[in-house]
């Protein structure tokens, strides 16, 4: 028997029991629904920590000064100064798979314009902090190596600090005064956000490193610096990146192998990458869940299903007898469940579209629907059709057609 | 030429439980083509069980049994259906149409599983039901239509594959009698104008009169078997087309 035969029949079985049908669909429309939502607040916060890394730059390490000891008590990262410039250069030079090197001297000043005054984080560093952490300057230019060479006296300001010391004045070519010392503004950043532990990271200000250095901060030996950050070619080198820089500045600080590093590596995106597994997991968590209640609307076919099995036996014992193959009898059945679970799957994307777009607007939760998911969840609740819907229809075709025609 | 059906040694036999039953004891039996056969029994003679394994509902025991040369006995499931699609016409007494269904669309039934085109369908199905004078009546649902009216298209379905043999069990057991002759009238202008091969199960001897030869079963075997020499003429449902 052709399908289209096949259709016609089950649909007008499902029609002949409207009330029935729509509630059965209804375990489908919400398991299909709670799957397109859960799937879509997942990838949301997937996407938002993502983000998050992307503006933070990716493959970063950053190099921080060893950790000081002092009566017994050691201090944490970076209190004692071991790293400079040459460091960083060693670094790019010696290490083919470093893309960029930036040596940085922070430290925290107070910044004055006319009468405003505003205290945020000095970073001396070099223009490839810019490149490491994508970040564009949205007015202006950035520093070159001229002004790095001859320790100019220029800056770029963030957002932040545009707002909180020039209100509506465009800042670039004006003069601040950084811990008295008069600056002029070159270029503002453009803006970054919150990092991913709330900084804000506007808040701050760029001098090229030699300035920072000889004009801001000093040096306790010369071409001092507290970090180094270091974007790797790509996340596959990682690992090895960071080895090589413990043995290239093991080598230059002459540490022996008995002795304990006087610097520390830190992998940034190492440390993102986990927030995102763990935001992988905690989607993957909420999909499992919504899962089951489509597996219970599975569930709910196959018991309707094998309702309408029994009822309709004398049914099935006159097509048997009149000349149905089993096959046809399968198929019948089986598009029948597959009808209610296809119908159900799309209603469902429906609602679940329109729940999640509810959900975020009442929230403000980020949420992302995919076509993946989408098509996915459309095909998953057509394999419950067919899964649950299989053993009944089975049932119908294996019908002894004297027994059923029988049948009361 | 070989008879249309020809049954040799028939058993039947069902197991229930411990117990074993014996439903057809030895039954042989010719029927050649344009015979109107009435069989006739007690209830638990093994007429009907007969007429399963006629119809290709059931399997015998033992024995043998050929419906035009064709022997059942190892054919699958399936192949069995497709011979009672395309050779066999069923008659019930509970009439057994599909409810919310029309009269054309049930009686199109044994063609959607022959896999006859849809417009040939429609035409075959219309002819089946000018046969027994139901122009008119083909949109009807089974519980817009009488007794008679169902049971007719019942035999319109059962027709309407043009099949070797028609089979009816006990057709005329929920009508009254007006109506059963009328259904009488019908097979006998079936047998007699289209040579139809019909073997009917009664347990009316007024009805068994209708047929040109009637069969006994007692006790799961054929105890009489003999010629009508003068059936009895419907004067009802004869006419039509």
């Amino acid at each position: 028997m052709r399908l289209f035969a096949s259709l016609r029949i089950a649909l007008r079985a499902l029609m002949v029991n409207k009330m029935r049908s729509a509630l059965t669909m209804l375990g489908i429309i919400i398991g299909v629904g709670a799957v397109i939502a859960m799937i879509a607040v997942g990838s949301g916060a997937k996407s938002v920590i993502a983000e998050r890394i992307a503006s933070m730059g990716s493959n970063m390490l950053i190099v921080m000064s060893g950790s000081s000891t002092s009566g017994g008590f050691r201090f944490g990262s970076g209190t004692v100064p071991t790293l400079t410039a040459d460091d960083a250069k060693a670094i790019l030079s010696e290490i083919p798979s470093v893309k960029y090197v930036a040596p940085t001297l922070p430290g925290v000043a107070q910044v004055v314009y006319g009468n405003q005054n505003w205290s945020t984080s000095i970073q001396g560093t070099t223009p490839e902090m810019l490149d490491i952490r994508e970040w564009p300057v949205a007015s202006g230019r950035s520093f070159t190596q001229q002004d790095l060479d001859g320790a100019t006296k220029v800056c770029l300001l963030g957002t932040t600090v545009v707002e909180n010391l020039f209100g509506g004045i465009d800042p670039v070519g004006q003069i601040v005064r950084i811990k008295k010392v008069p600056f002029t503004v070159i270029g503002v950043l453009g803006q970054k956000g919150q990092a991913s532990f709330g900084q804000d990271q506007d808040d701050t200000i760029f001098v090229p490193l030699t300035t920072a250095q000889k004009r801001l901060f000093g040096m306790q030996f010369p071409g001092m610096v507290r970090t180094i950050t270091v974007q790797a070619r790509g996340p596959e080198v990682m690992g090895e990146v960071e080895e090589e820089i413990n043995a290239v500045l093991r080598q230059r600080h002459r540490i022996q192998p008995s002795q304990e590093n006087d610097f520390t590596v830190r992998n940034l995106t190492e440390i993102m990458s986990t927030a995102q597994e763990t935001a992988s997991v905690m989607s993957l968590l909420l999909g499992a869940i919504a899962s089951i209640s489509l597996m219970v609307g599975g569930i709910g076919i196959m018991n309707i299903m094998l309702v309408s099995v029994t009822e309709r036996t004398r049914e099935i014992g006159i097509r048997i007898a009149v000349g149905a193959k089993g096959r046809d009898i399968l198929l019948q059945f089986l598009i029948e469940s597959l009808v209610l679970s296809l119908i159900g799957g799309i209603l469902g994307i429906a609602i679940g579209v329109a729940g999640t777009l509810i959900l975020s607007s009442l929230t403000h939760w980020p949420t992302l629907f995919s076509m993946q998911a989408i098509l996915l969840a459309f095909l998953f609740s057509g394999s419950v059709g067919v899964f649950f819907g299989f053993y009944p229809a089975r049932k119908a075709s294996m019908l002894n057609p004297i027994e059923a025609l029988r049948y009361e | 030429m070989d008879s249309l059906i020809q049954v040799q040694d028939l058993v039947k036999v069902y197991s229930l439980g411990e117990v074993e039953v014996q439903a057809l004891r030895s039954v042989s039996l010719l029927v050649e083509r344009g015979e109107f056969v009435a069989i006739m029994g007690a209830s638990g003679s093994g007429k009907s069980t007969f007429m399963n394994i006629l119809g290709f509902l059931d399997r015998p025991t033992s024995g043998q049994y050929l419906l035009e040369g064709i022997n059942g006995e190892n054919l699958s499931r399936d192949e069995l259906a497709e011979i009672r699609n395309r050779k066999i016409g069923f008659v019930f007494q509970g009439f057994n149409l599909l409810s919310r269904t029309s009269a054309l669309e049930n009686v199109e039934l044994p063609l959607v599983y022959a896999e006859t085109p849809t417009s040939k369908r429609k035409e075959m199905a219309q002819k089946a039901l000018s046969e027994v004078n139901l122009n008119g009546r083909e949109h009807h649902h089974p519980s817009q239509l009488s007794g008679g009216e169902q049971q007719r298209v019942a035999i319109a379905r059962a027709l309407v594959n043009q099949p070797s043999i028609l089979l009816a069990d006990e057709p005329t057991g929920n009508l009254d009698s007006k109506t059963s002759e009328e259904i009488m009238g019908i097979f006998q202008r079936l047998n007699r104008g289209m040579g139809i091969t019909i073997i009917m199960i009664t347990h009316e001897p007024d009805i068994a009169a209708f047929a040109k030869r009637n069969i006994l079963f007692k006790d799961g075997s054929i105890v009489d078997d003999h010629k009508n020499s003068a059936p009895t003429i419907a004067t009802k449902g004869g006419s039509g087309k």
